[in-house]
């Protein structure tokens, strides 16, 4: 990299928390007023604890490309499995270089995905727990996989031993961050049960609406700067590709998310009459999430078509599983994360074109690897470590803590104490 | 059950990965990677039905 090079990616990773911080205001807004105050915290320590984690020992494990790991050989062929980096980054020069730099985005993103998680865990998760399960996914999960696709592993390496296009293709992160943070959203909330009320009339869902729509639409302009920055970021550092191409990475993430909003408030309006304002941003995140993978490799007419799927793919899965499955999901972590990861990785296969050597031909296969690797690997991984912590942790609060709302039960005071009360939104309606 | 559908899921990884070192012509790859994610899909629906609340349970939450 130049310096001009090296001043741009600085510049689109100086965007990337503006990501973080769209989230962290989607998951408070999505949620009732008694318990955002105590969403943002865990918001924010779960980021605290992401970069910290990762600064010990979390770069340890995941590496950086072509640095020491440990590899096995099957049939012949190198397996990288696992970083051999030092921990606390010692010896790692953090000097403007494409690998000083990527250690930066990696710090950003290993927040974002263990902010994913409290979306899906939002009114019931202990704030005790949230941070020791975000040790687990920022210490051991997330370094794990990351490796496996940012930092040289066997599924980047794919393209190289297998002949499968350039191997999985992941540079802003649509499995890395996304998929792996929404599956473990997925598991914890399984272990933690929906809260209560939620499912009270012949177990059909009560609808708990948010508290805030204008945090959680303006949230979504945020991620969508940072989104920007990371994903322009990532196709620079991860993925290889000229700076010039950054122009059509932010055309492509912005068209992705317009298509995935559009194609949500569309369906809503037909559906029930009027536009649906958190689903709509959803679809608006979804889109992001989906463009993750391939802003950089796709033409933009490709882009918002991954990102209007995206938006059709998170109302139905919303739907699926709130009604079918009684997965009690606030912030729509689950859909828009993992099922709109997956449709992003899937969608860099189907629509992806590689200027650079490489690519075409079995590229569809390496994704589908990628695909396979995050659902028959990272969920049964996550959901055993959280399930196994939750044995140490109590992960849920008890009835009395529901009834109050998080803020005043945990910390004591709540988000908004100028407000009243009028009526108790925890019993039937 | 939730342990057979995460063994699935496991499986069907397993599965991929094995047509990825085993097989090197591109077709029957591909094919047996379809197997693998067909697999992993089983257990998936598995360990999800093994989540769902019965009724009961739900007027309960």
């Amino acid at each position: 990299m130049n310096e001009a090079s090296t001043a741009l990616c600085f510049l689109c990773i100086l965007l990337a928390p503006l990501a973080t911080a769209g989230l962290a205001l989607i998951n408070a807004g999505l949620i009732r007023s008694r318990s955002a105050a105590h969403s943002m915290l865990s918001s924010l320590g779960a980021v605290a604890i992401g970069a910290g984690v990762f600064f010990v020992w979390g770069f340890a494990l995941q590496g950086s490309s072509g640095g020491p790991a440990h590899t096995v050989w099957i049939g012949g062929k190198p397996w990288d499995l696992l970083a051999a980096a030092p921990m606390f980054l010692r010896g790692v020069a953090l000097d403007g270089s494409p690998t000083s730099m990527a250690i930066l985005l990696e710090t950003i993103a290993v927040g974002l995905a263990v902010l994913i998680p409290l979306g899906a865990g939002a009114e019931r998760w202990r704030f005790g727990a949230s941070c020791a399960s975000a040790v687990v996914l920022a210490g051991g999960v997330w370094p794990l996989f990351a490796h496996w696709s940012w930092s040289g592993g066997w599924l980047a390496q794919l393209g190289l031993n297998y002949g499968l296009g350039r191997g999985f293709v992941d540079a802003g992160g649509a499995g890395t961050i996304h998929v792996v943070g929404g599956l473990t959203a997925l598991s914890v909330a399984w272990i933690l049960g929906p809260r209560r009320g939620r499912y009270a009339l012949h177990g059909m869902p009560t609808a708990i609406p948010g508290h805030n729509a204008v945090f959680v639409l303006f949230g979504c302009f945020l991620a969508w700067v940072g989104w920007i920055g990371l994903n322009a970021a990532g196709a620079m550092l991860f993925a290889g590709v000229e700076p010039g191409r950054v122009v059509l990475v932010a055309i492509n993430t912005t068209l992705a998310a317009a298509g995935g909003a559009l194609a949500v408030v569309a369906i809503t309006r037909v559906r029930f009459g009027k536009p649906d304002a958190s689903l709509s941003a959803n679809g608006w995140v979804g889109g992001l999430v989906a463009c993750s993978a391939g802003a950089a490799f796709m033409t933009p007419i490709a882009a918002m078509v991954t990102g209007i799927v995206a938006g059709a793919l998170v109302i139905f899965a919303v739907e699926l599983l709130e009604l079918r499955l009684s997965v009690d999901d606030p912030a729509g972590a689950v859909s828009v994360h993992a099922v709109g990861g997956v449709w992003g990785l899937v969608a860099l296969g189907m629509f992806g074109h590689f200027p650079m050597a490489g690519g075409g031909g079995d590229q569809w296969v390496a994704q589908m690897v990628g695909v396979a690797t995050l659902v028959g690997f990272v969920l049964p991984l996550t959901y055993g470590a959280n399930k196994l912590l939750s044995r140490i942790v109590p992960y849920r609060v008890g009835v009395e803590g529901e009834r109050q709302g998080l803020d005043l039960f945990e910390l004591g005071a709540g988000a908004y104490p100028d407000f009243v009360t009028h009526r108790d939104e925890f019993g039937q309606r | 059950m939730k342990l057979a559908g995460f063994l699935l899921l496991l499986a069907g990884w397993g599965l991929v990965l094995s047509a990825v070192i085993l097989l090197a012509s591109p077709a029957p790859r591909a094919a047996f990677v379809m197997a693998g994610m067909a697999v992993e899909t089983l257990g998936l629906v598995l360990t999800i039905r093994t989540h769902v609340l019965p009724r009961g349970e739900k007027e309960r939450t």
